[in-house]
């Protein structure tokens, strides 16, 4: 039979045989391999419906009129000339019977509501509206009058615990006590020392910026609530409108088969989501809300800003002796973390025996923090990788020994427990390697006024293990083509291709063979949401366990038949034969047993992680950077990411995704803050995409490598690791050690862009730099 | 505003609407056409989501109104590049070289790609930087769609692109 082929040069080899218990994966067929993504067509042909897509018939568009002012109070509000607007079916503010529906309850002071008279940012909902079309939606929200008491903002988060700071919560500004670590003995640690060195960095508030916004479609049939929201995971949505509404589980599903980008950003609700289907509800009809790209910077999540103290002390040889670092953030006006995870590098990176971190975390008058790639983790490569580098200068070492110097084998901040791999020492070696690492440090660059440089940072990402729960099923039809089920999102990163090449590795199923349920609480198994680098490790072993259920049950039917045991037969393009007798074989369809139940269900399931070890990504970026030392302009040459991730799943994905983290960390490092105005109207000032300036193609070297390490990490039985987020954590980091390296200057706050660099170029060149 | 009759040249079909004289191209084609691989991604010509063709052009669909094609313009979208069930050229070559990540700006670079091909079949990899520098991809796979035009622009087949 000729396959079609599609995304196949070569048919489909031999599977593995059949096990009771998966044992983890020797060899791949398909695996690994570099393929296209399955829902490619969709994709590029323009047929994929993301939610914002959506158009239902009767549909109407929602809009929120949101507070201007960084810190308010609602005094009045009149919606009557609003609610006489042509198309407007309904207004919705505070008083409005259901809107009372608690928000912010994670938060330590947590008694808002969905529209709170009391405004603590701006952006903050005040009403909303749905009409026959967006625009008269939008003139009918800002046709509401409403009357603000102006109230004193705090919005600079280093100022937040001045004396004479506005309070944005209760009686300070301070979230909670300072959080404090410890181990060994950080005094003692610092005299043990040859060198010290001590430093603050300042690094800047970045946002997602997903290029889909934030929204979706809700409807209403009776009791029940269906919606297409753009999501990282439909269940924490299901779970978060049932909470709002009071429903049972069952009566609400969520869809979320396509998602323009999330980043962290969209792992759950937001009130745009309860207020559109709160209109749905209350104008019987279905209502579309995604919000615009200027409230998308205002108020739907960010990476804080976070100003760090480090002080590290080192030995002659490179022995690390002591890490102390104090951490000062803020999660905007609602969350009472913007340090989380900000120290944990400094923690557990580095073999050191002495290190003491201590958070400060206070309210600002600012839109709410969302998890952002790998939290808190790119702000402490900040401070942790710059500091390296400055201690391997300090000692005369190359900054790469140092690390290799301290690479650790247990995670120290985890009760000791060894990594189950711990590939940074391969990350560094191989990417030195491949990058031409020691050749470019020795390269004499005078070239006049244009100065190149070569910079290493390396990373660890505190999660990316993934873990129970997952449940998948696979049914296998009996012309050998199957369908996968699964509860989990594709975001974007190629899950669906991953998940389906899992499949066929182990079903001898085609890839253009299989289809993929996934993403509906409708329909599809239980997952989480698609965050924490956790998808791949999460969902692959419950679905390769659920196409192994599959197989032993279709095996097994055909051992009776054809009179071989089990152990001795394979399964193959939709034919059980023999290893033994190649005239042995059968169809599956033409199997007895398979023909009475006609297909065959195949349930998995994800089993717990060793619990004495414990599973990290690690990884090391190398780039290269030339800087022009009249203007102070930094162009990046190259980048090369050496990533231990555990198997490649798929070469293409996992490139995909390190040219991704690598962009958004030239991002972070060169051009992306949030800037609010602190000192006039405490608004923010850039809201847009020209002057909030996300890499483009030219920002990023068309010469980005990638290598691969794989230790065979047998943690899960497909033995993959998180990607997704190490990949953006060392970039900045390494950007400001190659600037260091080509013109010995430190740029300790974000952004390393000219208006810095050329103050700094020129200090040092007056002597006093 | 009054709503007005126009009769648009999308695809190659001639489409009725009723809208108003500046309504944007972008809503005309997603909401009243049903056409959604347009997609809306800043409504304010900055970020290339929404870019069509016109007469073999790209533009930003947000910042053209229905009365600016009224004329019998060429409109063609990502839905009218290649034949019915069939990519175009560009279109595969970013299928095969996976040059997109969630695929949300993907029809906006297609269509810049397609009229960079068109108007300059063989581009430089400098000149396909620049070209597409104005499309924005937070997932960032800038090198895949590189190769993926740079597999095009040394192509002998220099038609229908």
């Amino acid at each position: 039979m000729k396959e079609l082929t599609y995304y196949l040069t070569e048919p489909v080899p031999e599977t593995p045989k059949p096990q009771e218990k998966a044992e983890p994966w020797t060899e791949t067929k398909i695996v690994g391999r570099p393929e296209p993504r399955v829902d490619g067509y969709q994709r590029t042909s323009g047929g994929a419906i993301y939610p914002s897509d959506v158009n239902l018939p009767g549909m109407l568009h929602g809009a929120i009129l949101r507070c201007p002012h960084p810190h308010a109070r609602v005094t009045s509000i009149d919606t009557s000339k609003a609610e006489a607007m042509p198309g407007v079916h309904v207004v919705i503010t505070d008083k409005t019977p259901g809107a009372d529906i608690p928000w912010y309850e994670s938060s330590q002071r947590g008694d808002s509501r969905l529209f709170d008279d009391h405004c603590r940012f701006e952006g903050e909902a005040v009403a909303a509206v749905a009409a026959e079309t967006p625009y008269q939606a939008w003139d009918a929200a800002r046709a509401i009058e409403v009357e603000f008491e102006v109230l004193p903002f705090t919005v600079d988060f280093k100022k937040a615990l001045d004396d004479d700071a506005p309070i944005v919560w209760g009686t300070t500004n301070r979230t909670r006590d300072a959080r404090t670590y410890e181990r060994g003995d950080i005094a003692a640690g610092f005299t043990a020392a040859d060198v010290v060195l001590e430093e603050t960095y300042n690094i800047e508030c970045q946002l997602h910026m997903p290029m889909e916004s934030f929204g979706s479609v809700a409807q209403w049939e009776g009791g029940k609530l269906t919606v297409w929201h753009s999501t990282q995971g439909v269940y924490p949505i299901q779970q978060g409108l049932a909470q709002n509404f009071g429903l049972p589980l069952s009566h609400v599903r969520a869809i979320g088969h396509y998602v323009g980008g999330a980043f962290g950003a969209k792992l759950w609700t937001g009130k745009y989501s309860a207020i559109a289907a709160l209109l749905a509800k209350i104008a019987a009809r279905p209502v579309k809300l995604f919000v615009t790209r200027e409230e998308t910077l205002l108020c739907v999540g960010n990476r804080p800003a976070v100003q760090m103290r480090l002080k590290a002390g080192v030995k002659r040889d490179g022995t690390l002796v002591a890490l102390e670092m104090e951490n000062l953030g803020s999660g905007g006006a609602y969350s009472g973390s913007g340090t989380g995870s900000a120290d944990f590098q400094t923690r557990d990176l580095y073999l050191c025996p002495n290190v003491r971190t201590v958070s400060h975390d206070v309210y600002i008058n600012a839109g709410e923090q969302r998890p952002m790639r790998a939290p808190g983790h790119p702000q402490n490569s900040w401070a942790l990788e710059q500091m390296m580098d400055a201690l391997a200068e300090a000692i005369d070492m190359c900054p790469v020994e140092l690390r290799l110097k301290n690479i650790p084998t247990v995670s120290q901040a985890r009760g000791d427990r060894p990594y189950s791999t711990t590939g940074f020492k391969e990350c560094l070696e191989e990417g030195a390697e491949e990058f031409g690492w020691s050749e470019a440090r020795e390269a004499e660059a005078a070239n006049g006024h244009l100065k190149r440089g070569v910079g290493v940072a390396g990373c660890l990402w505190a999660a990316g293990a993934g873990g129970p729960p997952s449940t998948a099923v696979v049914r296998y039809f009996s012309d050998g083509s199957c369908n996968l089920n699964m509860g989990a999102s594709d975001i974007g990163t190629g899950t669906k291709t991953v998940m389906a090449m899992v499949v066929a590795e182990e079903l001898g199923v085609p890839l253009e063979r299989i289809t993929i349920e996934y993403a509906d609480t409708g329909t599809t198994q239980y997952a989480s949401a698609s965050g924490g680098s956790k998808t791949v490790p999460t969902e692959s072993p419950a679905v390769r366990d659920a196409a192994l259920n599959c197989k032993s049950q279709i095996i097994k039917m055909a051992a009776g038949e054809l009179e071989v045991p089990a152990e001795d037969l394979v399964l193959e393009n939709g034919e059980v034969r023999s290893t033994v007798d190649p005239d042995k074989s059968i169809a599956v369809g033409q199997v007895r047993a398979f023909r009475a139940s006609q297909v065959v269900v195949g349930v998995g399931y994800r089993g717990p992680n060793p619990e004495d070890t414990v599973t990290c990504p690690f990884a090391a970026q190398f780039c290269e950077v030339e800087v022009n030392t009249l203007t102070g302009e930094v162009k990046v040459l190259r980048f090369l990411g050496a990533h231990e991730s555990g198997r490649v799943m798929n070469r293409m994905t996992y490139d995909n995704q390190i040219y991704g983290g690598i962009t958004m960390g030239i991002g972070l490092g060169m051009t992306e803050r949030r800037i609010l105005d602190s000192n006039q109207t405490g608004k923010m000032v850039n809201r847009n995409f020209h002057d909030y300036k996300i890499p483009t193609a030219l920002d990023v070297p068309a010469d980005i490598s990638t290598v691969a390490i794989d230790l065979g990490d047998t943690f899960n039985t497909t033995g993959a690791k998180g990607i997704g987020e190490p990949v953006t954590i060392p970039t900045a980091p390494a950007i400001a050690n190659a600037v260091y390296n080509a013109v010995g200057v430190r740029i300790t706050d974000t952004p390393i862009n000219p208006t810095t660099l050329a103050a700094k170029l020129a200090a040092k060149r007056e002597g006093r730099g | 505003m009054a709503k007005n009759r126009y009769s648009l040249n999308v695809n190659g079909q001639r489409r009725q609407v009723e809208a108003e004289p500046d309504e944007p191209l972008l809503w005309v084609l997603r909401d009243f056409l049903g056409l959604t691989g347009t997609k809306f991604a800043c409504g304010e010509g900055e970020c290339g989501a929404c870019s069509v063709l016109i007469d073999g052009d790209e533009y930003p669909s947000c910042q053209v109104s229905v009365e600016d094609v009224a004329g019998g313009e060429e409109i063609v979208t990502i839905e009218g590049l290649g034949k019915p069930g069939e990519l175009s050229p560009v279109q595969k070559a970013f299928m095969d070289y996976t040059a997109f990540g969630c695929g949300y700006c993907t029809p906006g670079m297609i269509i810049a790609a397609t009229a960079l091909l068109r108007s300059n079949p063989h581009p430089t990899r400098d000149q396909i930087i620049a070209a597409m520098d104005h499309h924005l991809c937070r997932c960032a796979t800038y090198p895949n769609v590189l190769v993926a035009i740079e597999s095009l622009a040394g192509s002998s087949d220099e038609e229908d692109n």
